[in-house]
This record gives structure tokens, sequence and C-alpha cells, in this order.
């Protein structure tokens, strides 16, 4: 579905993504891990069209997506979250998802200002697929909340919320995790595999290597910009050099 | 803008008036939005003033500094001498709560929702396939309609209309209104543009009872106005109706 083709991308001196090769399938949760620094939020950019690659190409559904701008790239259908939680903050939690559908008629200025009728009716058929996705993410009691008063845990949330609205077909999670508490955790993973059951493809990048040893149904590992190991989690976690990477050179 | 006035019906004049200015307001987004914040302020005051000195130098077209007088007014022949400026007052009034009432309906429409995201964090629009920069061009376009409207009208009320009724002051006691009665809020704007002009004719009435020449008395309420905008942006930074947690919770 995406495939990532000899992608790199340097900053000055430092290459950040280093002849990146890697292939998304339908239908799968692959997962991309690797030590601080490891190019994974730069190839993230570089997908999702927010930063372009010095090289390379990459294909997604058969459609060259280097080079096409951002919003081009959300309506082909992959739909990025953010590391650090992007909550639209003076607006409502409820206003937030709302947002996330494509192509929405009331959109446009015209249609905004003379077709109300229709703009109405499809206002409603929004909202209530925002309260059924506030309610898969317990956020249903803060719906009428700002998105600027949630706690950091619940922009994730909200933030992943959102992405859904888009309907996407590749959803890019970064780092969907960090600062979930546990409990939530465990039901956010319950969550991603029931999209991915629905047939949503997923790419997630995480620094606690259990949840996507747990979640991925393949792994790829970077290090220094460069896809240092590929496999299934248990490939992937038995992998010598893997261990050597996150934990120093035996030390 | 007023120029064809040399037989062209007035409504007409009017919205040929605004299509120009809708027009040049495309012209200047396509060209000047790629910039941001007080990068593009800059910008767009640079172009209007290029503009202005360009009509102001075309004397063929807009007689220049002379100005354009003489034409006529909205049924002027109906409506006695006496009770003219009453009946422009109200149709100043009436063609006021008409913008307001189409200006709530689109911020109020999804048109509206995204632009408010475009405020909160355009990244955020961009990774939902939103086009920001048309969101942006449109509007632009549509201020710069609404500011051509209200030119005509304040020519039909001055009755003679030059280049230099628009220097970059205007610009900014639009802007002085819009902060004074709270950003991000159109019956704060109405509020922000009467108090203004009711500090203008109130201390213009002031006049006869102080002890200083008019020109002292014009420089002392530009420095009152400054102290006032001080005063304001350091006690209510939100402005007169603005919402103190949505200043909370900024951008």
């Amino acid at each position: 579905m995406l495939s990532v083709r000899n992608v790199s991308k340097s900053f000055g001196g430092l290459l950040a993504v280093d002849r990146c090769d890697l292939s998304v399938k339908e239908g799968s949760i692959v997962g991309v891990i690797g030590p601080n620094g490891a190019g994974k939020s730069t190839l993230f950019e570089i997908i999702s069209g927010f930063l372009r690659p010095d090289l390379g190409s990459i294909t997604f559904q058969g459609q060259e997506i280097v080079g096409l701008p951002v919003h081009r790239i959300a309506r082909a259908g992959i739909i990025r979250t953010f590391q650090i939680p992007r909550a639209l903050n003076r607006m409502t939690v409820l206003d937030n998802l709302m947002l996330g559908p494509q192509n929405q008629a009331g959109e446009r200025i015209w249609n905004a200002a003379l077709c109300r009728g229709t703009v109405r009716s499809e206002e409603i058929s929004i909202r209530d697929k925002a309260l059924v996705v506030l309610e898969l993410f317990d956020l249903q009691s803060m719906k009428d909340e700002y998105a600027g008063s949630l706690s950091g845990g619940q922009k994730k949330l909200l933030e992943m919320a959102r992405s859904l609205m888009a309907d996407p077909k590749l959803l890019l999670l970064d780092e969907p995790f960090a600062g979930v508490n546990p409990s939530l955790s465990s039901k956010l993973i319950q969550r991603i595999k029931e999209l991915r059951d629905k047939g949503l493809t997923i790419m997630i990048i995480e620094h606690g290597i259990p949840y996507v040893v747990e979640l991925s149904d393949e792994i790829y590992v970077l290090n220094k910009g460069a896809v240092m190991a590929h496999g299934t989690p248990q490939e992937v976690v038995s992998d010598k050099r893997v261990l050597e990477a996150y934990l120093g050179d035996g030390r | 803008m007023l120029l064809s006035l040399q037989g062209v019906p007035l409504p007409l004049a009017v919205a040929a008036g605004m299509v120009l200015a809708g027009a040049a307001g495309a012209l200047l987004g396509i060209s000047a939005l790629k910039l941001r914040e007080d990068y593009l302020a800059i910008a767009t005051i640079g172009f209007s003033e290029i503009l202005r000195s360009v009509l102001h130098n075309e004397e063929w077209l807009t007689r220049g500094s002379f100005g354009i007088h003489g034409y006529s007014r909205p049924l002027e022949s109906v409506v006695p001498a006496q009770d003219y400026n009453i009946f422009l007052a109200a149709v100043v009034i009436i063609i006021l709560a008409a913008i307001y009432a189409i200006l709530e309906v689109l911020m109020r429409s999804p048109w509206g929702r995204a632009l408010r995201s475009i405020r909160e964090d355009e990244e955020v629009s961009r990774s939902l396939g939103k086009d920001v920069f048309r969101y942006k061009v449109q509007a632009l376009v549509l201020g710069s309609m609404i500011a051509a409207l209200s030119g005509s009208l304040l020519a039909f009320y001055l009755q003679y209309i030059n280049p230099n009724n628009f220097e970059p002051i205007e610009t900014f006691y639009a802007w002085i209104m819009v902060v004074l009665g709270g950003s991000g809020n159109n019956r704060g704007t109405i509020l922000g543009a009467f108090l203004l002009w009711g500090f203008f004719s109130g201390t213009r009435f002031m006049e006869s009872y102080m002890p200083l020449s008019p020109t002292a008395i014009g420089a002392l309420r530009i420095m009152l106005i400054g102290i006032i905008l001080v005063v304001l942006v350091i006690f209510r930074p939100q402005g007169i109706l603005g919402r103190k947690e949505e200043l909370g919770l900024g951008g």
C-alpha cells in the first residue's frame, strides 16, 4: 500500500534519514522503533509531506506522493498525528473532531452561505459520528470543553480521534502512548487493534517497545537514519544488533 | 473605486468596486500569503500603499489628489436634502447588520470552523486535508470586498473622495477597533468601531470648550488613543468583549 524507496534527507551535515526502504501492507500495523535521533519522526514528516526528501520515492496506492502538498497527501488518505499533540486549543473538543472529515460540502464558502439546508444535515451526521468516536476514546464528557483545557494524554487521544474522523486509509501515529496513563494505554492498544481488524492500515512510531511488540505485525528498526533490522516482532527483539543499538555495544 | 460614475448606474459601480477590490485581494493573497503574521501584515500595508500611490498619481484615471466629486448618491432625488445624512446612516446600519449576519453564518459554518482551525494551528488543518492557502485567499477576498463596500459608503457620505482618504493610518484605526472590542469577535469589532468614532467625534465636540488650538487637540487625541490602547493591552488584552479563557489557551 505504501512503499518508501531509497529515501534520504539531511539537515546541513546531518543525515537524518539515510536511504530508507520500507513497505507497508494494507490492513497491517507496522511499528517503527529506534533510539533517539534515529530519524523516525523525520521519516513521518517526509511521508506526510511536511518535509521533502533529498532523494528517493514514496508511492501510496501506486501513486507517487513525493512533492505533493500536505493537504493533497491527506486527501489521498494518509493522516498523521503529531508527536507533541496539537489540539486546536481555542476550539471545543467536539469542534476539533468535526473538523476532521474531508471534503465537507459546508467547507466551501458558497455552500456555507447559500446551501444551508444541505450543510445542516451534513453537520448532523458529522456530529453523530464525532460523538461515537469521542466515546471510543473516553472523551465524551469533555465534548464542550476547550481542547486547550485537556491534559497532555487527553490531547493525544483527541488527536487520534480527530484523525480517525478524517477517514484515513493509512494512519501515521507518532508516539501515541507517550504521556497516556497505563490503564488508558491498554485500552488504546485494544482500539488500535480493532481499527486494524476493520481494515485500517497503521504505522506507529513508539519509544515503548513493549507496546509496539504487542501491536505490530511487522517492525522496522531505524538507527542513524537507516533501516537496520526488519521482521516480525519476535525476530526483531531477538536480533542482537537491535539490542546493541538500544543498549550500547555490549557495555 | 467610484470613478466609473460617468453614467454607470450606482449599484453597478459599487459592485464593480467590490469585484475590483476582491481581485486586488486575490492578487495580494496569491503573492503574499506565503508569508506569515507580522511579515504578511507588513506586505499588505506595503501593497495598499503602492496601490494608493498609483491611484494618487495616475491622474488620467482618478484625477489624483484633486479627487472625485459631484457624483450622484443613492436615491438623492427622492430623499429631501436636509434628511439625507439620516437616510445614509440608516443605509449604513442596514448594510452593517446584513454583513454581520452573513459573517456570523459563515463563521458558524464548517467553512468558518476550518478558518478557525487555521488560526489555531494551520499545520493541523493541512494534515487533515484542508487547503489552507485557499481559505486564506478566500478570507482576504471577502475582507477586501467588504472594505470596498464600506469605502463606497464613505464616498457617499463625504461627497468627495481622493486616494489620500485611505492613508495607512486608517488601517491602524481599523486595527485599534478590533483590539478594543476583542479580536476574533465580530460584535467586539463593531463595538470597537463605535467607541473609536465616538471618541473622535466626542473630542471634536469638546474642542470649543478647551483652551487649546485645534492642532494641539488633534495631537492630544492621537496620544489619548495610544494611551488607551496601551492600558487596554495591559489590563484587558482580550478586548472589551473578548473571552479571557480563550486568551489563556492561546494559539
